[in-house]
């Protein structure tokens, strides 16, 4: 079982880049019409110099350009059918557009069982940082371990 | 009360400015979100393994219903408004959910050196049970 030992813990950073076509994917997949996330023009009139991801965007490009996506899991000792997803959420500071390559810098920030064990929560924050060094986001998630 | 988000001026309390509805989630569906995702956990595409982690099938990702309430969310604010969105993962989403996005406005905030909004989400699926629960903060 993971324990307060892994609070802290860092994992490596994750480099990752917005690609255009592999975002069309994303918003196809979703059915995602807005042409701001797709047109030049219609991102320009909304004030951006290039397409935005959509919000929750930032959780797939941590994972689509990881070269060990279950990092964390592997090194927590934690089997991949026994997770869920408890909370996620996203924190935007600036924007992120296509052809930006971001930092993913992740780190477990709380360990917390439940039901007498039967589960445990673990809390990650990722502070993710453009190629301009700008800070543009602080993504936290819970993750559901069933134990037992 | 308004049923879509009018920048020229500001939202009340109570304004309903949150609504979408999406097709039933089929197996094709999380197929394609996987690949998009780049979340290649096999429980939601291989039952097999759905099957030997103890699930009855493969379940929708979590993130693929988040997907949707911020797709409900960038329907009615630009994406330029968005400060924070957050879910709390409440129920397991099911193949063949067909999933409602809802969000109201809940408070009027001054924070960041402007006026901000905070709405209330929820994705149901389409017997009402609340898969996502979660809250957003726009830029008004």
């Amino acid at each position: 079982m993971v324990d307060q030992s892994a609070v802290g813990r860092r994992f490596t950073p994750v480099t990752a880049h917005v690609e255009a076509g592999r975002l069309r994917y994303f918003l196809d997949t979703l059915g995602e019409t807005n042409p701001v996330y797709r047109d030049a023009a219609a991102a320009k009139a909304e004030g951006f110099a290039a397409p935005p991801i959509p919000p929750t965007y930032l959780f797939c490009l941590e994972m689509l350009d990881n070269e060990n996506p279950f990092e964390f899991l592997t090194a927590l000792q934690i089997d991949l059918g026994r997770v869920l997803h408890g909370e996620q959420s996203f924190t935007y500071h600036a924007p992120v557009m296509v052809g930006d390559t971001l930092t993913f810098s992740p780190q477990v920030t709380s360990v917390t069982d439940k039901k007498g064990g039967a589960m445990t929560l673990i809390g990650v924050e990722t502070a993710v940082t453009n190629q301009h060094g700008v800070h543009v986001a602080d993504t936290t998630r819970t993750i559901v371990v069933r134990n037992g | 009360m308004t049923d879509t988000m009018d920048m020229t001026t500001s939202p009340a309390v109570g304004d309903r400015i949150v609504h979408k509805r999406f097709p039933a989630i089929n197996r094709h569906r999380l197929a394609l979100y996987c690949g998009a995702s780049g979340d290649h956990n096999p429980i939601h595409v291989d039952i097999d393994f759905a099957k030997a982690s103890g699930f009855p099938d493969v379940f929708t990702h979590g993130m693929l219903v988040m997907g949707y309430l911020g797709q409900a969310l960038s329907d009615a604010v630009p994406p330029g408004r968005i400060r924070s969105f957050s879910t709390r993962f409440a129920a397991i989403t099911q193949l063949g959910a067909e999933i409602t996005c809802e969000g109201q406005v809940t408070e009027l905030i001054e924070a960041g050196g402007e006026r901000r909004a905070r709405l209330a989400l929820t994705a149901r699926d389409q017997t009402g049970e609340i898969k996502l629960a979660g809250e957003a903060i726009i830029a008004v």
